[in-house]
């Protein structure tokens, strides 16, 4: 492990480097590293600099309000959000999630299927292809989507048709883009009507066909730059998700269930509603952001890893014939019980992609999804607990509520945090590895970014207005001067400052 | 078929000076006859939005703006392969690259209505110079689509001062009214 490169001893002789904004991840993160005079890595941190305030942001607030409050939490995975405060306030009056009827629970994890699979699109084609496909230290210039739509056009408009299909699903399912309010305490607001339905059947099985592509495509990159893609910002860590009682792959509700890197059990079917009695969230000087850990572990061991590959490692089978036989097939490609490699990310991924779109299709030829039995009603409860699989991994939503529904205390865990120390792990590794002793330019540092993008963080939420987007490269030494500067414009131009 | 007018606005409600771009359209939803225009909102743009483009006439794009040096302001955008490819969020100008990309053509003539906005934190209300900026770009904007017409979008952007020869250059006090 790399953490010794967590905080060096003499700082205040080392040469400071900031890759600030890392780009092609969600909101603003910064990473420092800090050189000796000869440019060996001594020390290296992924720092999150905004403060995001979601829970001063939720408190105060009734609890009907909620699903669609906490959409504008992120503007990548609204409906994520949107669902798990659904199964949070669902407990608030007195539903439990196997009590919700057929058709409130498949149309929500019909809206489920569609986030994820929108997103993931979104992650592999937009953000990583151009890495993956042009190799991490290419041309700027050829570091972007329009880029992959020139040299294979084919790929680009598959990924651009697979996010707008997800999109699609939500809208018919919430009514909406964004902002829907297609869950609601106890269940669904709306069904899907027969020509909903018809119209997201139209191009299922087309879907299908480009998922199985892609995944075709990732194996393909992986397993043909082999060893290097099993190392590169490789990691041994614990894998912690949902899982379904029959050790199924789960994305929307379940028990916990959490692996060592031998790929022994911690934790197995263990009731979400209880998490504070397994995970605790430390906090650290030097980042906004807490390092959650596994209480039966402690802080120096327990930190572990969530997102696709860790639900791919973690379960026992996948549902959905494809996405298993894709399985079997990244299972089988490493020597172990789990697969550590940080950028097999992108391959379980595109499984979870390709299962996400067998599950639509699945779902919607069920009768219940067009049913109208959608509301349980129970009696008020004063906590809720609400948690799914997002795109990026476990996301955690906890309330309590005064007499007069009012919430009075929220808590919130999401994915990106779970994953903390993992990127910081990653970046280490990299860092000690690639980055050492060489001149550092844009595409060594592109290195980086391309370690923590594996993870498909989401840094910040939805502020994007125009103009505040520049990249900038700093070395400065000891006594903070600036020695050297990298500037990327909104154009795509890039300066150097000496 | 889509409607030959769109607008397309970026922004959050709950994050300050982010909500411009909603609240004008919410205004527009209120005072314009729709017949002709589709009204769109979401967070941020992205790829698929260049399939949004698709069989229009004219496209209006309206965002907050920090770099605005006024309270509004309408611009004629080109596809540009700016930096913005490397975000989660795009740029007006990027989302028609990626439709010149995969149309094989150029897009439709796309403006972007800019307002200023200063202060984008998690849970705050629109600050009070945003509110002003919102008041001119929406009676703007009104004016802007009463005349959906290329030609008088592109005259209104050249304009220093938009809405000069519209003939529906509001009082002070009217904009103060609305």
């Amino acid at each position: 492990m790399y953490e010794h490169l967590e905080t060096a001893e003499s700082s205040e002789n080392l040469k400071r480097v900031a890759v600030d904004p890392v780009s092609r991840v969600e909101g603003h993160g910064k990473v420092t590293l800090l050189l000796d005079e000869n440019n060996q890595v001594r020390q290296a941190r992924l720092h999150i600099v905004e403060f995001r305030g979601f829970e001063r942001f939720i408190q105060g607030r009734p609890y009907w309000e909620l699903p669609v409050l906490v959409q504008r939490l992120c503007g990548i995975c609204p409906v994520s959000h949107h669902l798990a405060a659904a199964k949070a306030i669902d407990q608030l009056v007195g539903v439990d999630p196997d009590n919700l009827t057929p058709s409130a629970t498949k149309l929500r994890r019909l809206l489920h299927f569609g986030q994820v699979l929108q997103s993931h699109a979104l992650h592999f084609f937009h953000l990583s292809s151009p890495d993956l496909l042009f190799g991490f230290e290419s041309d700027i210039g050829k570091r972007n989507i329009i880029a992959v739509l020139n040299a294979y056009p084919d790929i680009g408009l598959q990924g651009v048709k697979q996010r707008k299909y997800g999109q699609e699903v939500i809208r018919m399912v919430s009514g909406k883009r964004i902002h829907g309010t297609g869950a609601i305490a106890g269940g669904m607001n709306k069904s899907l009507t027969k020509a909903e339905r018809d119209y997201l059947l139209e191009d299922v099985d087309q879907m299908i066909r480009w998922a199985a592509d892609s995944v075709a495509l990732i194996k393909k990159v992986h397993c043909s730059s082999l060893p290097f893609y099993d190392e590169f910002a490789t990691i041994r860590s614990n894998y912690l998700g949902l899982i379904q009682p029959n050790g199924a792959l789960e994305l929307y509700h379940g028990g916990i269930r959490a692996k060592n890197d031998q790929g022994e059990t911690i934790l197995d079917h263990f009731d979400y509603c209880r998490y504070n009695e397994a995970i605790h969230e430390e906090v650290r000087s030097w980042s906004y952001m807490k390092f959650p850990y596994l209480l039966s572990l402690g802080k120096e061991n327990g930190w572990y890893r969530v997102g696709p590959l860790a639900r791919v490692n973690n379960c026992d089978f996948i549902d959905t014939p494809m996405a298993e036989a894709a399985r079997l097939e990244f299972k089988a490609h490493s020597n172990e019980a789990m697969v550590h490699s940080t950028l097999a990310f992108h391959w379980a991924r595109l499984i979870e992609l390709l299962h996400c779109a067998e599950s639509i299709k699945i779902l919607l030829h069920d009768p219940d999804i067009i049913g109208h039995d959608l509301v349980t009603q129970g009696e008020k409860r004063f906590e809720g607990i609400g948690v799914i699989e997002a795109p990026r991994g476990t996301l955690f939503h906890h309330y309590q509520v005064d007499e007069n529904d009012i919430v009075t205390k929220a808590n919130l865990i999401v994915s990106t945090t779970s994953n903390n120390m993992a990127m910081n792990e990653s970046v280490r590794q990299v860092a000690a590895t690639y980055l050492s002793g060489r001149e550092l330019t844009e595409p060594l540092l592109n290195n980086l970014e391309v370690a923590i993008r594996a993870y498909d963080p989401c840094l910040s939420c939805a502020t994007h207005a125009v103009g505040k987007m520049p990249l900038q490269l700093e070395l400065v030494d000891a006594e903070g001067n600036l020695v050297d500067k990298l500037v990327k414009h909104n154009d795509g131009t890039i300066d150097r400052h000496a | 078929m889509p409607k030959p007018v769109l607008l397309l606005a970026c922004g959050n409600l709950s994050r300050g000076d982010d909500a411009l771009g909603p609240l004008l359209l919410e205004y527009v939803e209120a005072h314009c006859d729709l017949s002709e225009i589709e009204l769109l909102t979401d967070f941020q743009l992205q790829i698929e939005h260049a399939l949004d483009l698709e069989n229009r006439e004219l496209v209006l794009f309206v965002d907050a703006s920090v770099s605005c040096t006024d309270p509004f302001e309408l611009t004629e955008l080109e596809p540009a392969q700016d930096n913005s490819y490397t975000t989660h969020a795009m740029s007006p100008a990027a989302v028609m690259a990626v439709y010149r990309s995969i149309k094989k053509q150029l897009p439709p003539p796309c403006f972007l209505l800019g307002i200023k906005g200063e202060s984008f934190e998690l849970g705050e209300e629109l600050s009070e110079n945003a509110g002003k900026n919102l008041q001119q770009a929406c009676r703007f904007a009104l004016s802007l689509l009463s005349h959906t017409d290329v030609a008088v979008w592109r005259q209104q952007a050249d304009s220093r001062h938009p809405l000069a020869g519209l003939g529906m250059l509001p009082r002070p006090q009217d904009l103060m009214d609305a």
